[in-house]
């Protein structure tokens, strides 16, 4: 059976992949972002996946306001970087997993989570950044992905406790696939940022550290904030932490099992106009 | 019965709900159509008459032409499809949140290495933060 072996979250900003894509990884500004990263990347090569299945907010690119689902599952044999308004990203086509993502969605969507089931879509960097992040930039990713795309766009975004049910509602799926393979779920976006207005660049390193405590020790805690302390404390695009509680409510503690070991954390202020956040737990 | 709206009170801040997706879906799906490189090049070179094929209000064009990113966002614009228009100008998205704060460029820049803006006095409309309407030079939200 299929096992879901740890989760991973960061925080996905766009000038990540740009610094990336121009070669600035070694500028001042940005080598103490790559350098919490590091870490990440030896453990990424010693605990390989065979499928990420990767929650992310799609950006206003491959949603417009003619369509928008609150929980998009990307069932699709791949997903092509992009076009954001900069030109595509120069990074791999996103290969996918159909059979386990469908399965996926026809146990999810029994369990009461009315998925939208996308066949064709591009990705953004929402879901390339992170890959960056933790694989470098090889020639193709390292494994399929499963690109889950949350609404963080249009208010009301889905409720934290919400996106921490369908977390559990997605391990039972996975854990009832019959292949054998070893899947992580990643929790993108976030975290405390405001892109307009005039509170734009808001940051809340205490919030943010302290709402990382409360995810690792104490996730119903976490899934119990509101919309409003988000958006009060962590700034408009804040909210975006919600995709978090959907990767944390997948691990083996929520269903009964041993705490999660934190492999890394990392903190880091500012990209951007972003506090960036990173944790990796495994399950034991 | 009214809906709980609670995020009205934070200051400088317009949160994109369903009213504003409303006002501003012409407004935003112009923003969509420069994620193709021959819109943008169509866009670039007569501005005007590319925002005239679409069914966006007069403010609204004149808030684009202008590049006011907060008259857009008062006008049902999202940040995100907003974006289309920096992306399009070849602007970060640093410089176009920046151009909301009645800071130059470089000011919003050094807030950011010095960890951003404080929430303190930032968190509700009426506190004495930076974000709050009397020390903004434009006004802070408009509506």
């Amino acid at each position: 059976m299929a096992k879901i072996t740890a989760s991973v979250y960061t925080s996905h900003v766009p000038a990540i992949g740009a610094a990336i894509d121009t070669g600035k990884t070694t500028d001042p500004y940005w080598v103490p972002l790559f350098k919490g990263y590091e870490p990440s990347r030896s453990w990424m090569e010693a605990s390989k996946p065979d499928v990420i299945f990767l929650v992310y907010n799609d950006h206003a690119t491959a949603f417009s306001l003619e369509m928008i689902p609150t929980f998009a599952i990307g069932c699709a044999a791949e997903f092509k970087p992009a076009d954001e308004g900069y030109g595509p990203r120069p990074v791999p086509t996103v290969i996918g997993h159909p059979e386990l993502a469908s399965h996926i969605a026809q146990s999810v969507i029994q369990d009461d989570f009315d998925l939208t089931i996308v066949n064709k879509m591009d990705v953004d960097h929402g879901l390339t950044v992170p890959l960056n992040l933790l694989c470098g930039s090889p020639d193709a990713w390292p494994c399929p992905v499963i690109p889950f795309a949350v609404n963080v766009v249009q208010y009301p975004v889905p409720s934290g406790r919400r996106c921490y049910n369908l977390g559990k509602a997605i391990r039972k799926a996975i854990e009832s696939y019959d292949e054998a393979l070893k899947v992580q779920i990643w929790g993108t976006g976030g975290m405390s940022h405001q892109l307009q207005g005039p509170r734009a660049g808001l940051i809340n390193r205490e919030w943010d550290n302290a709402w990382l405590d409360t995810l690792i020790a104490d996730p119903e805690a976490a899934a119990a904030v509101p919309h409003i302390d988000y958006v009060r404390e962590a700034g408009s695009e804040g909210i975006e932490l919600v995709m978090w509680l959907i990767a944390r409510g997948a691990m083996d503690d929520v269903a009964g099992g041993p705490a999660p070991k934190l492999a890394h954390r990392f903190y880091h202020v500012p990209a951007s106009n972003t506090g960036v956040g990173h944790l990796i737990l495994e399950n034991q | 019965m009214a809906l709980d709206k609670p995020y009205k009170d934070v200051p400088g801040t317009t949160i994109f709900d369903a009213d504003q997706s409303r006002k501003g879906y012409h407004l935003n799906q112009f923003c969509m159509s420069l994620m193709k490189a021959d819109n943008r090049a169509r866009f670039k070179a007569d501005e005007r008459a590319y925002l005239d094929e679409w069914l966006m209000t007069e403010d609204q064009k004149q808030a684009v032409l202008a590049r006011d990113l907060n008259r857009c966002i008062a006008l049902g614009g999202n940040i995100y499809f907003l974006a289309k228009i920096g992306a399009t100008d070849g602007k970060s998205f640093q410089q176009m949140a920046g151009s909301m704060t009645g800071m130059s460029e470089e000011q919003y820049r050094d807030m950011m290495i010095k960890g951003g803006r404080s929430v303190e006095g930032n968190r509700y409309i009426g506190e004495d933060g930076d974000a709050q309407a009397h020390h903004q030079p434009q006004g802070g939200k408009k509506d």
